[in-house]
């Protein structure tokens, strides 16, 4: 006997074997980003008043990337009907398109996390805080780039509180006397002034631990599906000559992924970049 | 997804076709070859876990003494964790918390759910194989990967993970060993293991069914396997995700977990703070909730099949099963917070969880009924599965009914992590879940091998089980009610440095008589006998492969479900041409048939009066 319902649709549930499977394994995987969402609640919820940070991520990079994710989720959907029409051809080139997109999306995602980890913190001894990214580093001293939104006197989104809690104006001090009016300027600290010393990465607060572990997760899936995808684009598209029907269904349980991955993404942008 | 294309090869092709040793039995696709991969292994994890806890037996019997026998040989492993071949209490805290996972993560779920699962499932819904062969394959393999990961961890520097088989932050993350990475990282293989599994059952269950095979034409162990599948594929998930954060916390520096102001050994523990501890306690036990049930629904599964079986009747209630094992698997998820009544997260929600837990005690209770209910006015063949099952109500009966002080929260206050939970929680799954597994592979047995375990050997494994087990699981009910607290290396013998003038022992709670210490010898005692009563169990297993008496039938208990509607063993593929189920899965004692059952896939006689076991659906 061989197992049925391998690409025809069984008649009382309407579906073939791996579409059952796709929707049932989608479930799970909404139950583990629905867990680290929970988390994110929580840990927002419980952070002490004002320690929660805002507005560290690049709002305008965050949303060239959810547009490229939405457009490789248009193109996957194109490339399945391409192949119910019979178009070989097209599909090549839909799915083409989907697997730049999500090279684009990682290529994007990784210049964010080189921004976050050489973006630095630097408490001194004397309690004040200079933040900024790093420009160069040695024994004795070390250079980071302070950006200003505003003048000295405007609060940097990007600095919330120094260690002890209170606002921070030291790196605007330190601006100051270079350059009155100027929006971008380098300080350099001497080792010997710094007391702890912290890039942006997943360590320095809960906001990016969470941020990481949740973009980290999803840019595993997005490159998992989209060396499926690259793989019935290349070598696995030869079944379309022997089986075209079990091809197709093959690029819907694909695409059925992808759009899961993509929705994901549309529920982190804005709650990692805009809330 | 499958190795099976749609050319149209035979199955006489397919029997001809071999694929040799290592295709065959350790890289196989075959359903029937994967549920005995995981039989065997789990079966091993489950000894091995026993034995975990019969060298920590031996610790809170007589603290501070060297282990007779194997003593020298875990010093020689573990080195100054057990110097002298005494038990310290890192090590003991290292086997309590691989004992727990051991025994859930590798032992009794994959025996419930993956091997009998795998087993049985496609044969007696009339299956070819499950609906994704290599996914299955897959799923052993990683599960293989996360037992063995879990293995090493016991070999590392400092010893495997000792924060409890609940891996409780900040604990978990500030012990000096890597043995919680080990944990974190394996658990992560077990779970990716399960979900593999649990979407490769339900895929098959629902697509897969034989024709005839309606959802109420289904005997009651797929069903139970259906809603453990869920249970699976939706509760780990979270604990996955939990997993990964506790890993962070411990590789990546982040603070998931971690309070502000942690301190390490009264120093400021160097992280950024901001985590909440209870964050992991509500994602384990929204796990570790429906985890219990994981155990349990199997086992009952296992439960119904032989139950009707042995009393030649058909099951009372069918429908009120399938509903009330739905009504456990949707319950199961808003329960999991009765687990931390003492977490200080506040009354009111200890109402909400309270109130669940009690509802959820309702439909556990229609099931045990059923179980019983059906027993009655049948001619009941004691043979050796049956005895297991018969034991398996009153001592899941126990299990059950000594939860309910647990779940309500008043209670709870005292009997919180005592020995009357360890009692409470081992009747449900080792007299339980555990009795149900050992009746399953008695039933079962002469399927896949064709031969039958000695049914002598199998009385005597039975008896002195039961004798054993609940010598060692009663005196603890005792104990957690005197206010014995459970995670003690010494069992206990620290309280006895203030033994009053009257001869009693001061305790927090109260005096205790000294009885209560005293118990840990008869107890551990009892649990070295346990352990000998399985001898007579592996001993069989193995001999009568070969030499056990032969089945002179397919069907050699006379059943009507489909997996004995097959060669003997069951060759891949399964059945030689398309089952069709033409009625309920325990037509026994039919009236006016020609026998005492009527299997599922036996056409009506026409124009035979026939009173139909279960409607269609």
């Amino acid at each position: 006997m061989e197992i049925p319902y391998t690409v025809h649709e069984r008649e009382d549930t309407g579906l073939y074997n791996a579409k059952v499977g796709i929707w049932l394994f989608l479930a799970s995987e909404v139950m583990l980003f629905g867990a680290l969402f929970s988390a994110y609640i929580l840990l927002r919820v419980g952070a002490s008043p004002g320690a929660w940070p805002t507005g560290l991520l690049n709002v305008p990079i965050g949303t060239v990337n959810t547009i490229v994710l939405i457009t490789s989720s248009i193109t996957v959907v194109m490339a399945w009907a391409s192949l119910k029409m019979n178009q070989f051809g097209k599909f090549k080139m839909y799915q083409t398109i989907t697997v730049l997109c999500a090279l684009m999306f990682c290529g994007i995602k990784s210049y964010e996390y080189y921004d976050k980890f050489t973006h630095y913190e630097i408490i001194k001894h004397d309690g004040t805080v200079v933040d900024g990214h790093l420009v160069s580093q040695n024994t004795n001293e070390v250079v980071l780039h302070v950006s200003h939104k505003a003048t000295g006197a405007a609060t940097h989104g990007k600095e919330e509180h120094n260690a002890a809690g209170q606002p921070k104006d030291s790196a605007k001090n330190e601006s100051a006397s270079h350059a009155a009016g100027g929006h971008h300027d380098e300080v350099r600290v001497p080792r010997s002034e710094i007391r702890k010393m912290e890039n942006y990465g997943p360590w320095h607060n809960t906001y990016l631990a969470i941020y990481f572990t949740l973009t980290g997760l999803h840019a595993l899936h997005v490159i998992g599906g989209a060396a499926v995808i690259a793989y019935l684009l290349g070598p696995g598209s030869k079944m379309w000559k022997t089986e075209p029907e079990r091809f197709t269904n093959r690029i819907e349980v694909s695409g059925l992924f992808w759009h899961f991955v993509d929705l994901v993404w549309i529920f982190l942008f804005p709650v990692l970049y805009l809330l | 997804m499958q190795h099976t294309t749609t050319t149209h090869t035979s199955a006489a092709a397919h029997a001809h076709h071999d694929p040799g040793f290592w295709r065959t039995y350790i890289f196989s696709t075959d359903h029937k070859v994967i549920g005995i991969q995981y039989a065997v292994t789990s079966l091993a994890f489950m000894f091995f876990g026993f034995f975990l806890m019969i060298l920590m037996r031996w610790q809170l019997a007589w603290p501070g003494q060297p282990i007779p026998v194997f003593g020298g040989i875990l010093q020689k492993i573990v080195g100054d964790m057990a110097a002298g071949g005494v038990m310290t209490s890192d090590l003991y805290n290292s086997f309590g918390a691989m004992h727990g996972t051991i025994m859930i993560f590798l032992g009794v779920v994959p025996m419930a759910f993956a091997a009998f699962g795998n087993y049985v499932v496609p044969l007696q819904i009339g299956a070819p194989d499950m609906a994704f062969p290599r996914i299955n394959m897959a799923s052993y393999q990683s599960f293989v990967i996360g037992g063995i990961i879990l293995m090493i961890s016991f070999f590392i520097p400092g010893g495997a993970a000792q924060a409890g088989w609940t891996s409780y932050p900040p604990l978990a993350s500030i012990i000096p060993t890597n043995g919680q990475t080990f944990w974190l990282v394996g658990m992560v293989f077990v779970i990716t293991s399960s979900l593999l599994g649990s979407v490769n059952f339900l895929a098959t269950i629902i697509q897969l069914r034989a024709p005839g095979m309606t959802w109420m034409r289904m005997p009651f162990f797929v069903w139970a396997q259906f809603v453990t599948g869920f249970l699976l594929l939706l509760a780990f998930p979270p604990l996955e995700a939990a997993a990964i954060m506790q890993l962070m916390d411990k590789v990546a520096g982040t603070s998931f977990f971690l309070p502000t102001g942690l301190l390490v050994s009264d120093q400021l523990a160097p992280i950024s703070g901001g985590g909440s501890p209870l964050l992991w306690q509500h994602l384990f036990w929204f796990l570790g909730h429906p985890e219990v049930y994981v155990l349990i629904l199997p086992a009952m599964g296992i439960v119904c099949e032989i139950i009707c079986n042995n009393t030649r009747k058909p099951i009372w209630g069918y429908r009120s099963l399938v509903y009330s094992s739905m009504a456990i698997g949707f319950l199961s998820f808003i329960v999991w917070a009765h687990h931390m009544y003492l977490t200080g997260m506040g009354t009111a929600i200890s109402t909400f969880f309270q109130t669940t837990t009690m509802i959820i005690s309702i439909p556990s209770v229609i099931i045990l009924t059923v179980f019983f209910i059906t027993l009655w006015g049948g001619s009941i063949r004691f043979n050796t599965p049956m005895l297991f099952v018969l034991a398996f109500l009153p001592m899941f009966g126990i299990g059950g009914l000594t939860g309910l002080p647990l779940g309500l929260a008043y209670a709870d206050l005292h009997l919180h992590d005592t020995y009357y939970v360890i009692a409470h929680f081992h009747y449900i799954v080792a007299p339980g879940t555990i009795f149900a597994l050992f009746a399953g592979v008695y039933y079962w047995y002469p399927k896949a091998t064709g031969r039958f375990m000695s049914e002598f050997w199998g009385k005597v494994h039975f008896w002195t089980s039961l004798f054993f087990i609940n010598l060692v699981f009663q005196p603890m009910f005792a104990q957690g009610m005197a206010g014995m607290l459970r995670r003690m290396s010494d069992g206990g013998a620290f309280y006895g440095e203030s033994v009053d003038a009257s001869g009693a022992m001061a305790n927090v709670i109260g005096a205790w008589p000294a009885s209560v210490i005293q118990s840990n010898i008869t107890i551990s005692i009892a649990a070295f006998g346990l352990a000998l009563a399985q001898i007579p169990f592996i001993v069989n297993f193995f001999v009568s492969m070969h030499n056990g008496k032969k089945v002179e039938s397919d069907n050699p208990w006379q059943a009507t479900t489909l997996e004995w509607q097959t060669p003997t063993p069951p060759p891949h593929g399964n059945f030689v041409g398309q089952p069709v189920a033409y009625r309920g899965p325990y037509e026994y004692s039919v009236p006016g048939a020609a026998g005492d059952f009527v299997p599922q896939n036996q056409p009506d006689a026409p124009g035979a009066p026939r009173k139909p076991a279960s409607a269609k659906h």
